[in-house]
């Protein structure tokens, strides 16, 4: 009894930390979240109305929040897998024993990930410019045709992945970088000893041996790609033609531009409800692979 | 807010030498986060004594019961004069009846253009109407050809629709602001000229953010008409080089038949009502109105002054490239005064972007946004049905 009472002493403070600033708030949002919180409100809140469930009701029925919810998708279905093999092949690759100077490339591929994003954005705007882009200019000697990257709605996503996953790489990298240095070294002395190539060493030995951090990375990867913002926000402004306008960005004009704060609660409590859906969906996967 | 943050700063010394009894403090924010800022400050009880607010802000700090009415402070001064200010301007600070600001200065849209283009194409004046207008588009775009084009209108501003929009004869709203009014004969001519504009090539179906620098595409005749504001008149006199100053102009906007209206906008000092300065606000307010202050703040600045009476200073009198705006300014209109205003025009550049994409037909567009902007002013509808004027 003593020692509960004790670890309760230890706890509360953070525990208190915790209720102010996490539940209490969340609590709030979901209440907002029932109402139709806006400007109206702001001034009198007797033009406060409680409205259940209804922005949930108008949310689903909104093409807008339909389409940020397909391309929020799209970025996460395409970014995620690009990311993570970005990151597992330059962490192979800096882990190998075969490489050079990779001190050096290590900082290489960790440097965007310091980078402040405007700055870097500011950058990548240039690099994707149709007439005067370096990216156009590589392309063009190629033979390919100058790309609009941030005019055409087919190619802003694709553009902004490709500067999400090159700003966000890095940092898996050294995650899994620290996964492949605690892989026994005698398992690949055997391996090779029984005649293994690369190729198996990596299908028999470094996958299976990296599976829970590949799954922790794929896992804070996914919540993370499922709350893009600030890359649309500073490349794009959600242009051209919403195509990308994500969830949070979305979420982020609701509330803030248009001071809509009930709806915009409700849009965080869907993203919410999305990522614990595909979390769950990816822990089960993980879980049936283990089982066989 | 922006620029006119810093460049108070310099007017007030002045000010402490006629009123070394009233201390002022000033706060700079950017125009970015102003609207949010403000808004902020109102719901933490922190809103400042005087402030500048963009004229289309007006309305919603209305709703907020946020602002000082200002009438009577206007009929007891002598320094501000109401019949000295342009009407259209002046007019936006009237809600309900009731005076909430006083105009600081104005920014109202026209053409910039390259002359030298326009001469080559055959072309000695500027346009005054819609179809002149379109010849000359025609024709610079059949001289330059594919990579080139007539006039830029980027897709990420609502201002060039707005301003086609609003010289028509209809309102964009209809029954008081409660009902959107998109499908009016009117607005469907200004979204089918300006969608011709893109279907023709006049115009490149691009976003500002796309174009690294709007002067030197101009200075290259990448396009030779662009619509914007006063504060490119400084832009574009710094940016240009020395032997390329001759070759462009500012003109009036044409209208659908003859010449038309622009927006009026601009920015104004208001008062808010939970200040408990209020008079020496008002004191500092008259200040910055006073033509001698509003000269030299032009002069700072390049912002244009709302009062004609500041308009015959000999600054004024010899930039150029102004006298386009203070026609232009006898033909300014307001739009409509409603919070949801923003919100609205935002969701008309979006439409009118879908139209320019071809995804969706000039009829389409206006229904669509006739459909969404009713659901925008719902709430609107709901409480001046309860009889609260919002």
């Amino acid at each position: 009894m003593r020692v509960g009472h004790a670890a309760w002493a230890f706890a509360t403070p953070a525990l208190l930390v915790i209720g102010v600033f996490f539940f209490v708030p969340v609590l709030a949002a979901l209440i907002v979240s029932l109402t139709d919180f806006d400007l109206y409100a702001l001034a009198d809140i007797r033009n406060l109305r409680f409205v259940g469930l209804d922005n949930y009701r108008h949310l689903l029925h909104t093409p807008d929040f339909w389409r940020a919810v397909a391309n929020t998708g799209y970025f996460v279905a395409v970014g995620v897998p690009l990311s993570l093999a970005a990151s597992l092949a330059s962490a192979l690759l800096v882990n190998s024993r075969l490489a050079y100077f990779t001190a050096f490339f290590r900082t290489v591929f960790f440097a965007p990930v310091v980078t402040t994003l405007v700055a870097v954005a500011v950058v990548w705007r240039y690099l994707l410019h149709t007439r005067y882009g370096l990216l156009n200019y590589a392309l063009a000697h190629i033979g390919i045709h100058p790309i609009d990257w941030l005019g055409d709605p087919h190619w802003a996503l694709p553009a902004i992945i490709l500067f999400a996953v090159w700003k966000n790489f890095g940092y898996n990298m050294v995650i899994f970088l620290a996964a492949l240095q605690s892989i026994p070294a005698d398992l690949y002395e055997a391996a090779r000893l029984d005649g293994a190539g690369l190729w198996q060493e990596f299908r028999r030995i470094t996958l299976p041996m990296l599976r829970p951090t590949l799954l922790l990375v794929s896992i804070l990867t996914v919540a993370g790609y499922f709350q893009l913002f600030a890359e649309p926000y500073v490349m794009t402004q959600g242009g051209p033609l919403q195509s990308t306008v994500s969830v949070l960005y979305f979420m982020y004009e609701e509330g803030f531009k248009w001071w809509n704060l009930g709806s915009a609660s409700a849009v965080a409590f869907l993203l919410f409800l999305m990522i614990l859906a595909v979390t769950a969906l990816q822990l089960r996967l993980a879980r049936d692979a283990e089982a066989s | 807010m922006g620029r006119e943050g810093e460049v108070i700063a310099q007017l007030l010394p002045q000010f402490r030498k006629l009123h070394p009894d009233i201390e002022v403090k000033i706060q700079q924010l950017p125009w970015t986060a102003a609207h949010q800022k403000l808004l902020t400050a109102f719901a933490g009880d922190a809103t400042p004594d005087l402030c500048q607010l963009g004229n289309t802000w007006i309305p919603e700090f209305v709703a907020l019961k946020a602002l000082e009415p200002l009438d009577q402070n206007l009929a007891r001064s002598v320094r501000v004069q109401a019949s000295d200010y342009f009407p259209g301007i002046w007019d936006t600070n009237i809600i309900g009846g009731t005076l909430y600001g006083v105009p600081w200065y104005i920014d109202t849209r026209l053409l910039f253009y390259r002359r030298d283009l326009l001469a080559e194409a055959g072309f000695a004046d500027p346009p005054r109407s819609w179809e002149e207008w379109s010849r000359m588009l025609a024709a610079i775009k059949a001289r330059v050809g594919p990579e080139r084009y007539s006039v830029l209108l980027p897709l990420d501003e609502f201002a060039p629709l707005l301003v086609l929009a609003i010289q028509q004869p209809q309102p964009l709203l209809r029954e008081d602001g409660r009902y959107g009014n998109f499908r009016s004969p009117g607005f469907r001519r200004a979204l089918a000229f300006y969608r011709e504009m893109f279907q023709r090539q006049w115009a490149p179906p691009i976003a500002g953010t796309q174009i690294s620098n709007v002067w030197d595409e101009l200075g290259r005749g990448y396009y030779s008409f662009y619509i914007s504001g006063p504060w490119n008149i400084g832009e574009f006199k710094r940016r240009l080089p020395p032997e390329q100053q001759s070759t462009w102009m500012t003109a009036p906007m044409p209208g659908p038949d003859g010449p038309g209206a622009s927006l009026a906008g601009g920015a104004s000092l208001v008062i808010f009502r939970r200040s408990s300065h209020k008079d020496d606000a008002w004191l500092l307010l008259e200040f910055l109105s006073s033509p001698e202050i509003q000269q030299r703040f032009y002069q700072l600045t390049g912002d244009l002054p709302p009062r004609r009476s500041t308009w015959r200073a000999p600054e004024l009198a010899s930039n150029v490239y102004a006298h386009a705006f203070r026609e232009q300014l006898e033909r300014v209109k307001p739009t409509p005064k409603v919070p949801e205003l923003e919100r609205i025009v935002t969701d008309m550049r979006l439409m009118a972007e879908r139209v320019v994409h071809g995804d969706l037909s000039v009829e389409e567009g206006a229904t669509d946004l006739d459909r969404d902007v009713d659901a925008i002013l719902q709430k609107r509808r709901w409480l001046l049905s309860r009889g609260i004027t919002p």
